[in-house]
Order: structure tokens, then sequence, then C-alpha cells
């Protein structure tokens, strides 16, 4: 039995922002992988809930007619793993998504939930940073949009006011055109481990794949937030495919991160491993976008 | 507390409750329908002992509210059982492999092994490993279980 003083299930969208409106301090619960275990630890003891569960709509994967790909944020890990449209243009989304947790897990969290709890190691959320998502908000007064960027605010902060929703993540096809990703989780364990550094990576090649025309690196853990190393892209940005990039990148990510010591790992240890997963993910980025070395 | 009917299929029947709002799908399974092959180990996600196959896929039913049952398929431990009370194969293997000790992790386990087999794929025993990472076992040590799983995975295909 878990100890909540009331459930509402929403029967739509519009039903669920008018439920939250209505009730401004019941908790929004998605899979509920982290509202139910907060709920058996006591911390959310007598709240409201309002679930989104069964709005079998919000889990879709489509394609706007802009060309960005539309997740929706009740699309669970596995499903985000096995999407054709996911496969076919942003399989590091489906591939970090399969690094979380165990098989259970994945068929319930979702990746909606996994951004709005303002995790830093949530496995899928420095991919979704690194394609520059752009976010879908929507409320009994409309829908908003902003960047994924501006929705992470500090640990565990997200930009969702009372009564938000998120309803879709959008990868701008910019973002996923051309474009081939790499996610690399370190996490002590192989499985039901949170990463001690997750990275995510992807790379835009020249047509003749001998340049880097655009790359982009994000990190899990580096920092109170997932965030985007941009010091480090900036400096790979134009530069030939070789063994040099890869060198440089493991140098340049360093200016930009700022882990912490834990008990799960030291700061300097997370350095090297933040070096190293960039100088890794960086080589399959690049040898799945068809360079050479 | 608010009662509410939830229908769904369990194990080949269609059924019906009204439930306490407040159950784990795990609570339901046990005290409304007494199926107690359905474990509670640590009730937040981590082990395993109350996995059950909700519409093909593979859940921790600790972490998901009875009320998310309503229209699903579900099926647990129970639904092996042979007509006249006979094992299946993955469970027969469990025991000639010894791969279970004091059994808590056992029903868990079975239904991912389940959901495995049915899948009529051949695996590495690398991706079994991954396959079974959800499972928490204290007794074991895993190896016995694996080997469990992948015979019965070669048998069912011919390869054994
Ligand atoms: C055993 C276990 C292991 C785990 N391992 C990992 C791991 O390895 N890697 C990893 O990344 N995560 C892991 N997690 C964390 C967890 O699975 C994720 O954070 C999950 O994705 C949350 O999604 P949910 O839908 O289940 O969350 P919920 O608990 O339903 O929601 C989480 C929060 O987000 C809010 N929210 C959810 N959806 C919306 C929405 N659409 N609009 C507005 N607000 C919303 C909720 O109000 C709540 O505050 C693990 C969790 C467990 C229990
Ligand atoms: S009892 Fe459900 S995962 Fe442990
Ligand atoms: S046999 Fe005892 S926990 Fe697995």
């Amino acid at each position: 039995m878990y100890d909540f003083s009331a459930l509402y299930e929403a029967t739509s969208v519009q039903n669920a922002v008018e439920l939250m409106q209505a009730h401004p301090s019941a908790v929004l619960i998605a899979g509920g992988s982290d509202v139910l275990i907060k709920m058996r630890e006591g911390k959310l003891a007598g709240a409201e809930l309002i679930s989104i569960y069964k709005l079998d709509e919000l889990r879709e994967v489509t394609m706007d007619p802009d060309g960005a790909l539309r997740i929706g944020p009740m699309t669970s890990f596995s499903h985000a793993t096995n999407s054709p449209m996911l496969q076919k243009y942003m399989p590091v989304l489906g591939e970090s998504a399969d690094t979380a947790g165990g098989p259970q897990l994945r068929s319930i969290g979702t990746l909606g939930g996994t951004i709005c709890t303002g995790v830093t190691s949530a496995d899928t959320a420095s991919t979704q940073v690194a394609y520059d998502a752009v976010l879908e908000i929507t409320s009994v007064s409309g829908i908003r949009k902003l960047s994924i960027h501006d929705f992470y605010k500090g640990p565990g902060k997200v930009d969702l006011q009372p009564g938000e929703l998120l309803t879709a993540i959008l990868i701008p096809k910019e973002s996923y055109e051309n474009c081939f990703g790499y996610y690399i989780k370190y996490a002590m364990r192989n499985a039901m481990d949170i990463a001690t550094i997750g990275c995510s990576v992807n790379v835009v090649l020249s047509p003749d794949r001998k340049t880097i025309r655009r790359m982009r690196i994000a990190y899990g853990v580096a920092g109170p937030v997932p965030m985007r190393a941009r010091t480090a892209e900036a400096a790979l940005n134009g530069m030939p495919v070789g063994e040099a990039a890869i060198a440089a990148i493991g140098e340049e990510v360093l200016k930009d991160v700022n882990p912490r010591t834990s008990w799960r790992a030291s700061a300097e240890f997370r350095k090297q491993i933040i070096s190293e997963t960039a100088r890794r993910g960086l080589k399959a980025a690049i040898e799945r976008a068809g360079g050479v070395f | 507390m608010e009662k509410k009917l939830v229908r769904c299929n369990i194990n080949g029947k269609d059924v019906e409750t009204y439930l306490d709002v407040r159950s784990s799908l795990t609570d339901m399974l046990r005290n409304d329908y007494r199926l107690t092959s359905v474990k509670k180990g640590c009730e937040v996600g981590e082990c395993g002992a109350c996995n059950v196959i909700i519409d093909g896929e593979c859940y921790n039913s600790c972490i998901y509210l009875a009320v998310w049952a309503e229209g699903k398929h579900i099926r647990t431990l129970e639904s092996l059982l042979g007509p006249n009370g006979e094992l299946s194969d993955i469970q027969q293997a469990f025991v000639d492999e010894a791969a279970v000790q004091c059994g808590f992790c056992t029903p868990g386990f079975i239904m991912t092994a389940v959901k495995i087999l049915e899948s009529g794929k051949e695996y590495t025993r690398e991706e079994l490993r991954k396959q079974l990472s959800g499972h928490l076992c204290r007794c074991t040590g895993y190896e016995n279980i694996l080997n469990a799983v992948e015979k019965t995975m070669k048998k069912r295909l011919g390869k054994a």
C-alpha cells in the first residue's frame, strides 16, 4: 500500500492540465519510478497524485511536418530502444536508454520523467542535451516551447511551473540530420547502477568524411545538471578527422567541467573518466559517421 | 479510502475487483488474487522478486499502481503450472541446475526467463546476463541460473 491521500487519473492531456490546475499541490506521476520510490521512503507522505500513466497519446514517437522528431514524454526506455523512428534517425537515444537500471526498470521509466527530475546522472538526459532538444510544455493557458538548456535550473530543479505538463521532447532536424552519436555510461557495476559519468557525443562530418564539421558533447554527473562542453566543441569544430582530434578532445573537455567528489568517485577520478569517455566517444561517433583513422 | 473497479486478465482469465487505489500491483496480485509467487523483496524496484509480465513486457509490480492494470494482460509464475501440476521446462531446468536455494528470487527470474524464451531468439551468455540483470539473488551466485536459462533456450531452439 502506498501512502497517498488521493489519486486522480488523467484521461487526456487537456484533462491532465485541468486536474493540475484544480489540485496545485498534487504530485504528477508518469512511470512512477521516482515518485513511488520517494513515497516508499516516506518523503511524499499523504500527497495527492495525478497519474498520466494511461495517456497513450504521450507514448508515441513521430515526425513533425518540419522534420523534428516528436518524442512523447511517456515513451519508456525500452520503447525508445525499440522505436523504428529513433533507430533510424537517432539510435544513440535508445542506446543510452538501454543502459538505465535493468530490464524491468526500462519498461517503466520514461524519457520525460527522467528530465523532469532534474537529475544530472539520468542516462538519456545528456543525449537530449547533446541534440539541443526543445521541450513542449502545456498548461491550461496554452503551449510554450523552450530549449532543454534553459529547462535545467539546478540540481533537482527544472523550469516547470505549477500546472505545467511536459507534452513533447522535440529533436530538431538539424540536430539529427547526417549526425552520428555515441553514448558511454561509466558506472561501478554493469547494471542497476547510477552513472559515475555519462558522456554523449555526436558528430557531423564533411561530405568527404575528412573534417569534423560539427561536434557536440554533453555530460551527466560532470556538473550539477547535464551539461554541454562548449569550449571543447568550439575547439574541435573544423578539425581534420584523426588522432590529433581525439587527443584534443580529452584536453579540451576539462576546461568545461566541474565534477565533485562524492562517495562514488573523487573529482580527480571523474576528470580522468571525463577525458577518457570523450576520446572514446568521439572516436566511436566518427567511425559511425564513416570517418577513418 | 477510495475504491476503484479494476478489470484485467490474469493468467488467461478475465477478472475484476474493487481495490483500494493505494495498492501496488504486488498488493493486488498477492492479496486479492492469492498469487503468492509474486514476492515482496525490496519494494523499491531494485531486486526483481516481484517481476511479472504485463502485455508482454517485464515489470516490477512493487512500483506499479494496481489501478494501472486496468485492461492489461498479466502473467505470473502460476500460469506455468501444467494441468496436472507439472512443472514447465524452465522450472524443471532451475531444479536440475540447482539454480534454486531459498527460492525467493526464483519466480521473478523465471518470468524474465519466460520472456527471453518466448522471444524465440538465441542469445549469447553475455546477452543473457544483461537480460537477467534486473534480478538479485542472495544465494546461488547466478551461474546456475544462467545455466538453466541458457540450456532451456538451446533446448527450445533444438540446439541441445
Ligand atoms: C531501481 C531503479 C534504478 C534506476 N536506475 C537508473 C539508471 O540507471 N539511469 C537513469 O537514468 N535513471 C535510473 N533510475 C531513475 C528513473 O528511472 C528515472 O528518473 C525515470 O526515468 C523517471 O521517469 P518516471 O516516468 O518513472 O518518473 P516519475 O516518478 O513518474 O516522475 C519523476 C518526476 O518527473 C515529473 N514528471 C514526470 N513526467 C512529467 C511530465 N510529462 N510533465 C511534467 N512533469 C513530469 C514527476 O512529477 C516527478 O516529479 C532508476 C530508478 C529505479 C527505481
Ligand atoms: S520487490 Fe519489487 S523489485 Fe524488489
Ligand atoms: S535462491 Fe535465494 S535469493 Fe535466489
